[in-house]
């Protein structure tokens, strides 16, 4: 890194210390944070919520929040020392040098001005009079494959989809070729083929512009697919830092391996053991942390860990690690025992849960939109059904039939142990209501936050098991206690409760009335890596205990496939693809199946080849005549896609795909996966 | 209806009221049989409301005139005043409110935001009292009478308004400034607002082009629904700088029991207030580009 470089770093950022105002006290949230960027280099920040990974690029551009200011160090864009920048021009000229996108691109969008316009002030401000800058608006669009870029200036933000809007965010960050390009969290809350779509976009313009970039993601596996290098943030301070590939398969600080152990892996299952987790919480703002941030939930620490702060100690190879025992990190012992969970039980054969030929039309100002078009799924007792598919494939609406809280078109027969199960929650028998339950993604919106946690759990008892009293104070006990909430939680609110604490309670919720079934709606998209292993974990061990199933839904394919026994895929409203998680996860799959496989990004580095898709996901109001996949299937055989539907086939036994390309032929097309081990890798 | 339940259960007997109190029992009941008062409710309220559809607001007791031509008068006579308050009022407020959020936490936003709450507590008739003391009487430089001499021009007529307006202003200041402040601040907040800085816009560009349009709509539905209230809610104002609008005119038909003209006054404010509210709708629809392309 010494090397002279005729460009100046596109940033140095060097001893960076950021705190913020609470109360009257300041309170540090980055602390003594170095690094680098070299022009054209890709950096990947990574870490859990509060780590005060968007404080560093707040900082970055100089838009923190009015109580924060650097109150250290120093921060170099291209050159030049941005805490110097304070007037207007010299703000302007910043805007050149560095942008910045960021998560939810509808909020980053102006919803009164047309895009166009959106687009051509980045010119307007750059000295080009209005015909030029709107000329090269449309140049910009274009530059980030937005297909019709003329018809696209014309619209307002909300008449594009989520992967558009972030494609126009991209094109005005990209627009002034800056030094520097902040990304954060720029994929978190779009579709998993979006989300490749719109990385595959990034690493595109990469190659076309000198661009360095700043990358932002809680989400290990898109940082080690995007950047060069990486910085491992914990508690406001880098803790690891290095070459992306290398920090992720031979990390050298406790923090950065318990991190990975969480994440499943593509061919850890819930058969092989428990997900690791790291233990306790992160330090709370104010505490006085005299030695190592991470000692107290790190199973290696030693006395000195407690009372001397670590430097960043160099370790090879441009690498970093803020650990005094960064040579034994990797022997960090895990925090669950990884024993196996007992073998699945053998599934009943009777179906617990039947549904069949449901369909659902919503009619929205004078359009039918078919949500469901004819799907016939099975639940069996004890197992659990991972529901995977786009947004807008029909997800949410057939878990909110399933519980009757919308009902199906006629023709649809809801089955509970064969006893048929009417529309309405409603016209359900009260063991009917107990049996089916749900956990909601948000656990914020989903609890009362009047309510303490004895309350609301509590209620959910008396309601659903008709207990009272002593019994039901008794009862419970043992419901917090088997979901691992303390017993000091009772007596709080949900808003003094952690995300994951939270997600335990309207678990423990869920769980009042003993259910057969339970309906898990993204239970931890909302949580980071560390709390989603204990969450899933938890769902795992109360299923191996009380023979629940569950209807799972998630976007995350590795948090499906380590939880799921049997997996639908939807799209459009159709079944696409039906089987056990083994068969639907190894080829041969269903086109669609594969390119939504392909299009995960691991951790691992074992990037496989990823299968495009063309476009975007059609209007349910107008599905595409024959197959539905077929306007973008990349595996389209011919007229027959179009024009006819193919039928939901069971190829082989437990295994249906709905498609023309027979199952031989699939298989030849596919590459196959490579077999699961056995036993869970041991990563110590 | 409810309007004309209470004009005639409340006591009070509009014979007495208009023969005085020293008149004769039998003269007030004949008086009440020729107003046809006496007749049941339910046939009262049916020929009320025939008449009504018939765009005949009836005759009043008090002046013994059709109601119709003095009810518009009166109304001319309000929406003047409240087109002068509204003038002085709704650009005042929202620069206020604007500059208070731009400066959020800063001294002009703490000395606005005293004036403005301090404002709203601050009735009509104390604050009307104060300004004739001061403008009318110590200074000497507004009129004292908000009705100008027969055959005034506009020019005369705005003048004689200005020092009835101001009580309007003060008590609407605080509602359309906070509105404004707390728009302006949401909006300042937002992402897109981010994004319009960090393009290097200059900060002038960003809020006449990113932040005021998103964030005084929501202010431009209370403002117009204000306008119903300053047409309707001026009794106090109108009495104090004896204006006949139409508030003095609802005053009047209620102390005097006059209730076919109590009755058209307040269905006339009803009817302002449900326009006011309506445009108020539309102009929101209108300036707001997701519900406009909603309808399409």
């Amino acid at each position: 890194m010494s090397s002279p470089q005729p460009r100046p770093d596109a940033l140095v950022v060097d001893h960076l210390d950021i705190a913020y105002t609470v109360r009257g006290n300041l309170r540090s949230a980055v602390r003594d944070v170095s690094f680098r960027i070299t022009p054209g280099q890709a950096y990947g920040l990574v870490g859990e919520s509060g780590c005060g990974k968007s404080t560093i690029a707040l900082a970055l551009v100089n838009y923190l929040p009015r109580n924060g200011a650097v109150t250290g160090g120093s921060v170099e864009i291209d050159g030049t020392d941005v805490r110097s920048l304070r007037d207007e021009s010299h703000r302007r000229r910043r805007a050149r040098t560095v942008s910045m996108v960021y998560q939810d691109a509808s909020r980053s969008l102006n919803p009164s001005m047309r895009i166009g316009r959106q687009v051509a002030e980045v010119f307007t401000v750059a000295g080009a009079d209005r015909r030029q800058a709107a000329e090269r608006a449309e140049q910009a669009l274009a530059r980030v494959r937005i297909s019709d870029p003329a018809g696209v200036m014309r619209r307002y933000p909300h008449q594009l989809s989520g992967g558009m809007q972030q494609r126009v965010v991209i094109a005005m960050a990209l627009a002034a070729e800056p030094a520097l390009l902040i990304l954060d969290e720029p994929t978190t809350g779009l579709d998993a083929t979006v989300e490749a779509e719109v990385l595959d976009l990034v690493a595109a313009l990469r190659q076309e512009i000198s661009t360095a970039l700043l990358f932002i993601s809680h989400n290990l596996g898109v940082v080690a697919r995007m950047c060069d290098r990486v910085g491992v943030l914990y508690a406001g301070e880098l803790v690891e830092q290095g070459p992306a590939r290398e920090v992720f398969t031979a990390p050298r600080h406790p923090y950065t391996v318990g991190l990975l152990r969480c994440i499943p892996r593509r061919d850890h299952l819930k058969g092989h053991g428990v997900l690791d987790t790291i233990p306790g919480f992160l330090p709370a703002p104010d505490a006085d942390v005299t030695g190592c941030e991470f000692a107290d939930r790190c199973a290696l620490a030693e006395d000195r860990c407690r009372t001397d702060p670590p430097p960043m100690y160099p370790v090879g190879d441009g690498r970093g690690s803020r650990c005094h025992l960064h040579e034994r990190a990797h022997e960090l012992p895990r925090s669950t025992p990884p024993q196996a969970r007992r073998a699945p039980e053998a599934v009943a054969a009777t179906p617990l849960l039947q549904a069949t030929g449901i369909s659902k039309t919503f009619r929205s100002s004078g359009a039918d939109v078919h949500a469901l078009t004819n799907v016939d799924i099975e639940i069996r007792a004890g197992e659990t059904l991972g529901l995977v598919g786009e947004s807008g494939s029909g997800k949410t609406t057939l878990a909110r039939v399933l519980l009757g809280i919308v009902e199906a078109d006629a023709g649809a027969e809801v089955a509970l142990d064969g006893q048929p199960l009417a529309d309405k929650t409603h016209d359900r028998s009260r063991e009917q209501i107990k049996a089916v339950q749900i956990v909601f993604q948000n656990p914020d919106s989903a609890l009362n936050r009047r309510h303490t946690v004895r309350r609301l759990v509590g209620r959910a008892l008396s309601k659903l098991s008709g207990l009272r009293g002593s019994t039901r104070d008794q009862r419970l006990l043992e419901l917090t206690r088997s979901v691992r909430l303390a017993d000091r939680y009772l007596d709080l609110r949900p808003g003094q409760l952690s995300g994951g604490l939270k997600q335990r309670v309207a678990i423990a919720r869920a769980f009042a009335g003993a259910p057969r079934l339970v309906v898990c709606d993204e239970p931890t998209s909302a949580l980071d890596v560390s709390v989603q292993a204990a969450v899933l974990n938890l769902l795992a061990e109360l299923q191996g205990k009380e023979q629940v199933a569950y209807l799972f839904i998630s976007h995350d394919l590795g948090v499906i496939r380590y939880l799921s026994d049997r997996i639908c895929v939807l799209y459009l409203g159709r079944v696409l693809e039906l089987g056990s998680a083994e068969a639907v996860f190894s080829a041969p799959h269903h086109p669609y199946t594969e390119a939504l496989l392909s299009a995960v990004p691991t951790v691992d580095g074992s990037t496989n080849e990823r299968i495009k898709l063309d476009g975007e996901i059609p209007s349910p109001a107008n599905p595409p005549s024959g197959c539905v996949f077929h306007t973008r299937c990349p595996r389209k055989v011919g007229e027959i896609c179009e024009t006819d539907e193919p039928p939901l086939v069971e190829q082989e036994p437990g295994h249906a795909i709905r498609c023309h390309i027979p199952l031989a032929e699939l298989r030849t097309m596919q590459k196959p996966e490579r077999p699961a081990p056995a036993a869970i890798e041991p990563v110590a | 209806m409810i309007v004309f339940l209470a004009g005639q259960k409340l006591p009070g007997d509009p014979g007495r009221a208009i023969l005085g109190p020293l008149a004769q029992e039998s003269g007030v009941r004949q008086l009440d049989h020729k107003l046809g008062v006496d007749r049941p409710l339910l046939t009262q309220y049916d020929a009320w409301v025939t008449n009504l559809l018939h765009g005949d607001l009836g005759t009043s007791y008090e002046y013994n005139r059709p109601i119709a031509p003095m009810i518009r008068t009166a109304l001319a006579n309000s929406l003047k005043l409240a087109l002068v308050a509204f003038l002085m009022c709704v650009p005042l407020s929202i620069l206020a409110g604007v500059v208070a959020a731009l400066s959020y936490g800063n001294w002009p936003d703490r000395t606005i935001s005293v004036i403005g709450l301090s404002a709203l507590g601050l009735p009509e008739f104390v604050s009307g009292v104060f300004l004739i003391l001061i403008f009318g009487i110590w200074l000497n430089v507004l009129p004292l009478d908000a009705t100008p001499p027969p055959g005034a021009g506009p020019g005369t007529q705005v003048y004689h308004l200005i020092m009835p307006a101001i009580p309007i202003t003060l008590v609407l200041f605080g509602y359309i400034m906070r509105m404004a402040r707390a728009g302006t601040i949401a909006v300042l907040d937002a992402d897109y607002t981010r994004t319009a800085v960090l393009k290097g816009l200059p900060r002038r560009t960003v809020i006449l082009r990113h932040v005021l349009p998103n964030a005084l709509l929501p202010t431009i539905t209370v403002v117009a629904t204000q306008v119903g209230y300053m047409v309707g809610g001026l009794v106090l104002v109108e009495y104090l700088f004896h204006y006949q609008g139409i508030g003095a005119l609802t005053y009047n038909a209620a102390t005097n029991k006059d209730f076919p003209m109590l009755e058209a006054a307040v269905l006339v404010i009803g009817i302002i207030y449900l326009v006011c509210t309506l445009v108020a709708d539309i102009a929101y629809t209108l300036l707001n580009p997701r519900l406009r392309l909603a309808a399409d």
